[in-house]
């Protein structure tokens, strides 16, 4: 007898995925899934950052490896952070509505799933795309695209929407039966809702925007912003982590402060306060801060005033800040807290 | 059997999981891992990991922030 067939599904962590995935899985074939690690995904970070709202909330979990694990499958994450750089800085398709280059980063993935399936004996590769479900990398003309500029072609299978798009390898071959993939297209979701029931499949991630951040306008902006301020568009994975952090307000183009929302990200942000000059309030309770960039001695008093507005002592008349240079020298300084009317929104980032 | 371990702290989720499986991959079936970490995710992560993949979670317990886990590599294949 020959050896069963074996497929790679790109596991995002959201539904669709796992719904091909579990597709395939019922045709026989051995699945196992792949996980691309690019450093903007919702996945992780933040979930770590943030403190539980209440206790009762749910652990924040990994999605992908929660697909996974309810699929039965093996999963491989993959650190492609650095590679992923010339994708978000060069797409050659553009980007969709904010900094997000979905059709190169899928064929990005798609091209990385291909190398893999080659190195690990695997027979060809699965993902979840639905024609017509999303705007930029799903739309009827770049499923072919995907398929032929990541060098996949057709051993690229889309188990959800297969019947509405040309035969590939493993359904020619009669590795799966045609017949039993999905012909699922457009904006609709009824169709995985339903087959997610049939399955028992419940509480899976519904990520509102997308798979990762460059999807978030807010998030874009503060990316543009640190190009623009450092003139040249380039990133490190400690930037990527900190713009998902805090309260940005740039009063002046050579310094921002990152100020502490909550106290999840207070703890995250201290581990920085040896790469940054960082800010407290010490007569009352107030937010972490760091200042990136190169503040002088005036901007840090404008500094503090600005993140004094985020303490307790936001309503007196003078409240004191200690700051503390990177190689950890304090000082204090007393100040008098901006009002509300006194913090341009154009700071904002 | 030997046992090694993997510093892993300062790294968010799913960094840890990352470098834990890219460890795993180069040791045999029944060492054992000693993954130190400050991401309390990992708590939830590994494990997971772990599961999916046919390794056993030996011990798991925190010290002052830093979480450690022990594992052990099951067939690695
Ligand atoms: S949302 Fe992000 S991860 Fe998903 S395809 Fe678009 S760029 Fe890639």
């Amino acid at each position: 007898m020959s050896e069963p067939k074996k497929a790679v599904a790109l596991i995002s962590g959201g539904l669709d995925s796992m719904l091909a995935a579990k597709t395939i899985l019922d045709q026989g074939i051995h699945v196992e899934g792949i996980n691309f690690f690019t450093g903007f995904c919702v996945e992780g970070h933040t979930h770590a950052i943030r403190k539980k709202d209440n206790e009762k909330a749910k652990p924040k979990r990994n999605n992908a490896l929660w697909a996974a694990e309810q699929l039965g499958i093996k999963l491989h994450i993959v650190d492609v952070i650095e590679e992923y750089k010339d994708v978000l800085l060069n797409p050659k398709h553009g980007y969709g509505a904010n900094l997000n280059p979905c059709l190169d980063c899928k064929i990005f993935m798609v091209n990385k799933a291909k190398q893999w399936i080659e190195e690990n004996g695997f027979d060809f590769i699965i993902t979840g795309e639905v024609v017509g479900q999303r705007p930029m990398s799903q739309r009827r003309f770049a499923m072919p695209l995907v398929a032929e500029r990541s060098g996949a072609d057709d051993l690229l299978l889309r188990p959800l929407s297969a019947r509405n798009l040309p035969e590939t390898k493993p359904e020619r071959e009669g590795w799966v039966d045609r017949s039993k993939l999905h012909d699922f297209g457009g904006r609709t979701r009824r169709p995985q809702i339903a087959m997610a029931e049939q399955f028992g499949f419940i509480d899976y991630a519904q990520p509102a925007g997308g798979c990762c951040f460059l999807t978030d306008k807010s998030y874009s902006q503060k990316l543009v912003d640190l190009w623009q301020a450092r003139g040249a568009r380039d990133y490190e994975l400690d930037d990527v982590m900190l713009l998902k952090v805090g309260r940005h307000i740039r009063p002046k183009p050579h310094f921002k402060l990152i100020i502490a929302r909550e106290e999840g990200e207070g703890r995250f942000m201290e581990g920085y306060k040896n790469d940054f000059i960082s800010l407290h309030c010490s007569s009352h309770t107030g937010p972490l801060a760091l200042i990136d960039g190169s503040p002088d001695a005036a901007d840090l008093e404008l500094a503090a005033a600005i993140i004094a507005r985020y303490s307790k002592g936001k309503d007196e008349e003078q409240v004191e800040m200690a700051i503390r240079t990177k190689d950890g020298k304090e000082s204090r300084i007393k100040t008098k807290p901006l009002t509300a009317e006194q913090l341009p929104k154009e700071w904002f980032i | 059997m030997s046992l090694h371990s993997l510093d892993a702290k300062r790294l968010l989720c799913p960094l840890p999981v990352i470098r834990t499986q890219d460890r795993v991959k180069q040791l045999k079936s029944g060492d054992q891992l000693e993954v130190s970490c400050t991401d309390p995710g990992v708590m939830q992560d590994i494990p997971a990991w772990c599961r999916i993949n046919g390794h056993t979670i030996i011990n798991t317990q925190e010290n002052q922030g830093v979480y450690i886990i022990v594992l052990e590599v099951g067939k690695n294949e």
